[in-house]
């Protein structure tokens, strides 16, 4: 099949490569750029483990065609460390809340988390709740991972976290 | 002493030994998306193999014609069953004594079944061939209902078994039965229900459903035809077993292959089996001369590896009328799918459904399970269950429920009447479990007193008066459930796997300055291992969690174990993890005396070394000690320090739990919500209580799921219907409840750490939970039993059916 050339920003960095029409942005991460953080879970844009962000919105790049993001700014999992090396407020937040344990949803939950907090820098559960309800864990029940977003917005705005009492 | 001088606390807490909330050292790498999966695994060269799968659920392949498929480019190979039987792998034995087809041989049995196996240069390529091969079906009638498996006339599915009348676990009664297992005495149980005040029966079935972990069956298979050597990497719960497996079915030298399991994106019992999938992807490796990746996608994994459940239960229950239980007799008919895959220790054809006796104090039983074939896919998985353990807390709590509603009891008093009792410990149960410890009262009590189980009640008899008085249209229910589970398989005396028995091993080798790495016969799949094995070791000999590295997964380095499943890990491996770091304290200890200059008697272990008895400052650390045994042990001692353990449980564990649901539910609309859900777990020994509570959490959260809508469903000709994330319910953070967690410690007299085990005690106890929380909602409208799940439209449907809704 006849390839296209594609040009775009990922984590900063100007990539580029030759993909087919029909090649989906995942496996253009995942196989050209040999970012293999982004985990692919479905196939069916159910489960959100494939979630990155592109252009400041979260996307399913299963669900997306490599050449559709063409000349986009897309943040991977291996963008989001801080730029010294040290985990992120998300990243912290995951480790120090327990919220993951088997980690294949977990790049997709904190890409997604990260657009939250964008969009919302202070939320409630029920809209931690709602916000990640296009990712699946399989593993945690959520819960933890209500907390460790929680626990990341308060270290964004520089607020002590307070644990919800049981 | 000094100021600077650590205290024994901070000495202590300097370890993160057992009962500390340790971080997992696996996040550093997973939160920054450097976990190494399967699928992350790329070789110089490698090829994508995938399936043609066949539409039908029974049909004979009449012929298959991969020359269009060959002529797409990128394609290289096209592997048939003709193309395996040339290596005599077009069919591979399975965990449970049976064959199945690894590709249609003549035949094919379920949907989606694995018929051809396309190799190409990238998996879009793999995908253009699937859709060149033609293969022409002559379709067969399907059996899909198992109650007309043994019919008369029931279509022949296995033409291979043909006029065989035994299976591998004794005689058959007809074409479609595999097995028959019987266990308890009949005439005792028989005769306790002739005699018996009160009696309940009821066929309570759990449903076929899929553990489904987010990452799929995956792996990679190389061949170095110079070296004749194999690599495999794979989804592997199990990889020891694994590589065992393909050296007795390939043929090939055990130390010629390498079985690699990296990390594993959740596993849930999905990935103990071995499947078509890597059978063909060695094959192909064979034939090619290149690594071939095999990587299922999510319609597959749902739809042809590994189902679970699927009992069909008929449970009796045999009391006083002041609610004694007398006598219980349990008979199974088990859909095993067109091929008997169930993986279950070789000997235990139904697992460990014979713990169905549950928390109480049977004096009889009896239980007969027929398993039998149907158009479906093949398995039996224990998903996040030990061995058929979920079926029987099911079974038993359900019916123990139903027991009260005739008695006019309430569950939890009926419970509490019919417990073990703590001094009956060790107990012997009618169906042969010996259990290790147990406090059910105080656990059961405990819960009814947090949860405020007494004004529960109350709330809900006002509700139901409310109803009745047309003031609600919401029906309340609490779903109680006291579940023992059986997990730590398994003792040598009763459990193996196709002859090996059932120990686990841990190797600890100690570096100069006060480090160490542990390797494991087991492999996490997000349990946490690299976190709570170091705890365990931390313990043990007084080097720091942070200094141990724990390594799993590559059959080359770890000792020989049987893998993590069915809770096994801690119960098995985490005694062997103790004994190996008590070899190795022993030997420490000699190194410390001849250092300090005492007879080794004289000294005790004292958190991170050893004192002299009576002399506090006469101290060697285990970090000295560690540098002496690379550089002066005493005279005739070997150098060194480090230790092998092989762990032979003398009994399995039995962790046990007392949960409550409480939910309102809608009956105009089916609607449910489930306003609290308390579980109260005991696994002994608590080695890292921010592991337990995340272990419960994902329990309960699957333990919901299954209980309130996810089913593997066919049609009446043998469609699956619920072959993706839209149709198989898999809960968000929307719809899965908050979880209040809560424990009582009674540790296993036999564990070396005490310890019981976790990881599936949630599912175990919480899907009863769930169902008893709506059938008891019903039950003041006349209900006795609603079938799972019980997902909104079966709700508003029992709601109908009971006359609540015009």
């Amino acid at each position: 099949m006849a390839k296209t050339h594609v040009t775009m920003k990922v984590n900063g960095a100007e990539v580029e490569g030759l993909v087919e029409p029909r090649t989906l942005l995942v496996h253009f991460i995942r196989e050209n750029l040999q970012m293999t953080g982004t985990h692919i879970g479905c196939e069916t844009t159910h489960c959100g483990a494939c979630t990155v962000d592109i252009d400041g919105m979260s996307v399913k790049s299963c669900t997306m065609f490599a050449v559709q993001a063409q000349g986009s700014d897309i943040t991977t999992i291996e963008g989001m460390a801080n730029a010294d090396g040290t985990l992120s407020a998300l990243q912290e937040g995951f480790r120090m809340m327990h919220g993951l344990q088997c980690g294949f949803c977990t790049p997709g939950m904190i890409m997604r988390a990260h657009r939250l907090l964008k969009e919302n820098p202070s939320p409630s559960e029920q809209e931690i709740r709602m916000g990640i309800s296009g990712n699946i864990c399989r593993c945690t029940g959520y819960q933890n991972i209500v907390k460790a977003i929680q626990y990341a917005a308060a270290k964004i705005n520089g607020v002590e976290f307070k644990e919800a009492a049981e | 002493m000094n100021d600077l001088t650590p205290t024994r606390e901070q000495r202590s807490a300097a370890l993160e030994g057992m009962g500390c909330k340790r971080k997992r050292v696996e996040d550093i790498r997973f939160t920054q998306g450097k976990g190494n999966y399967v699928d992350d695994v790329k070789l110089p060269g490698m090829l994508h193999g995938d399936f043609v799968r066949s539409p039908h659920p029974h049909a004979r392949v009449k012929k298959i014609d991969d020359s269009e498929a060959l002529k797409v480019p990128g394609v290289l190979a096209v592997i048939t069953a003709e193309t395996l039987k040339t290596v005599n792998l077009a069919w591979m034995p399975t965990l449970a004594g049976d064959v199945q087809m690894v590709l249609a041989d003549g035949k094919v049995l379920f949907q989606n079944q694995e018929v051809a196996f396309v190799v190409a240069t990238d998996r879009y390529a793999a995908d253009d061939g699937i859709n060149k091969v033609i293969v022409e079906y002559e379709p067969l009638p399907p059996l899909v209902d198992p109650f007309k498996s043994m019919d008369a006339d029931a279509p022949v599915l296995r033409e291979d078994l043909v006029g065989k009348t035994t299976g591998a676990h004794g005689p058959r009664k007809h074409h479609n039965h595999i097995f028959e297992w019987t266990v308890g005495d009949k005439e005792l149980t028989d005769a306790a229900f002739k005699k018996a005040e009160v009696t309940i029966k009821e066929m309570i079935s759990y449903h076929r459903t899929h553990p489904s972990p987010l990452e799929t069956c995956q792996c990679v298979c190389s061949f170095d035809k110079i070296k004749g050597e194999l690599t495999i990497y794979g989804t592997f719960q199990a990889p020891h077993v694994i590589r065992t497996v393909v050296s007795l079915i390939a043929k090939l030298p055990e130390q010629k292959i390498h079985v690699i399991a990296p990390d594993i994106g959740g596993g849930f019992g999905n990935k103990v089996g071995a499947y078509p999938g890597y059978i063909c992807a060695a094959v192909a490796s064979i034939v090619t001369g290149k690594p071939v990746k095999w990587v299922e996608d999510r319609i597959e994994n749902l739809t042809a590896t590994s189902f679970a459940r699927d009992y069909h239960m008929t449970t009796e229950i045999a009391a006083t009328k002041d609610g004694k239980v007398t006598g219980l007799r349990v008979h199974v008919l088990a859909d095993h799918g067109a091929f008997d895959a169930c993986a279950d220790p070789s000997k235990w054809p139904a697992g460990f459904f014979n713990i169905v006796t549950g928390s109480y104090d049977f004096p009889t039983a009896h239980l007969a399970v027929d398993g039998v074939y149907t158009n479906k896919a093949p398995g039996g998985v224990a998903y996040r269950c030990s061995f058929r353990v979920t079926e029987a807390a099911y079974c038993i709590e359900r019916a123990m429920d139903i027991l009260a509603q005739k008695l006019n009891m309430d569950p939890a008093e009926l419970r509490l009447k019919n417990f073990i009792k703590p001094e009956q410990f060790p107990y012997h149960s009618a169906l042969g479990w010996e259990y290790d410890s147990g406090d059910y009262h105080t656990a059961m009590r405990k819960m009814m007193e947090t949860t405020g189980y007494a004004a529960l009640r109350k709330e809900q008899a006002e509700k139901r008066a409310a109803f009745k008085r047309g003031e609600t249209r919401e029906i309340m229910g609490l779903g109680v459930s006291f579940f023992t589970e059986i997990v730590g398989a398994g003792p040598s005396k009763n459990c193996d796997i196709l002859g090996i028995a059932m120990f686990d091993s841990c190797e600890i080798r100690l570096h100069p300055t006060g480090a160490g790495i542990a390797r494991m016969g087991t492999k996490s799949q997000g349990q946490g291992h690299e976190t709570t094995w170091a705890q365990i070791i931390a313990t043990e000999i007084g080097i720091p969690a942070d200094n141990i590295m724990v390594e799993e997964g590559n059959t080359d380095t770890a000792p020989y174990g049987l893998g993590t499943y069915g809770s096994r890990s801690t119960p098995v491996a985490g005694a062997a993890i103790a004994m190996a770091a008590r070899k190795i304290k022993a030997k420490a200890q000699m190194i410390a005396a001849y250092k300090l200059e005492v007879h080794e008697d004289d000294l005790e272990f004292d958190i991170d070394g050893f004192r002299v008895k009576g002399l506090p400052e006469k101290f060697m650390s285990m970090k000295d000690i560690c540098w002496a045994a690379y550089n002066s042990v005493p005279p005739g001692m070997e150098p060194g320090l480090e230790a092998v353990s092989y762990y032979d449980p003398p009994n399995m564990t039995y962790p046990f739990g007392a949960y409550l649901c409480v939910m309102d539910i809608d009956v105009d609309t089916g609607v449910y919500k489930v306003r609290r859900f308390y579980a109260l777990d005991d696994c002994g020994t608590r080695i890292n209580p921010m592991i337990i509570e995340g272990q419960v959490h994902g329990g309960l959260t699957e333990a919901f799921a299954i209980a309130m809508g996810q089913e593997i469903r066919y049609d009446e000709v043998g469609n699956v219907v619920t072959g993706s994330f839209m149709d198989f319910f898999m809960p968000t953070a929307v719809e899965t409840p908050h979880w209040e967690t809560d424990f009582t410690v009674t540790p296993s007299p036999h564990h070396p750490i005490g310890a019981k085990g976790v990881g599936e005690s949630p599912n175990v106890g919480g899907v009863p939970a769930f169902s008893n929380a709506v059938n008891d909602a019903f039950s003041f409208l006349g209900a006795t039993h609603i079938q799972m799940p019980h997902d909104f439209w079966r709700n508003w449907k029992a709601a109908k059916d009971l006359g609540a809704v015009a």
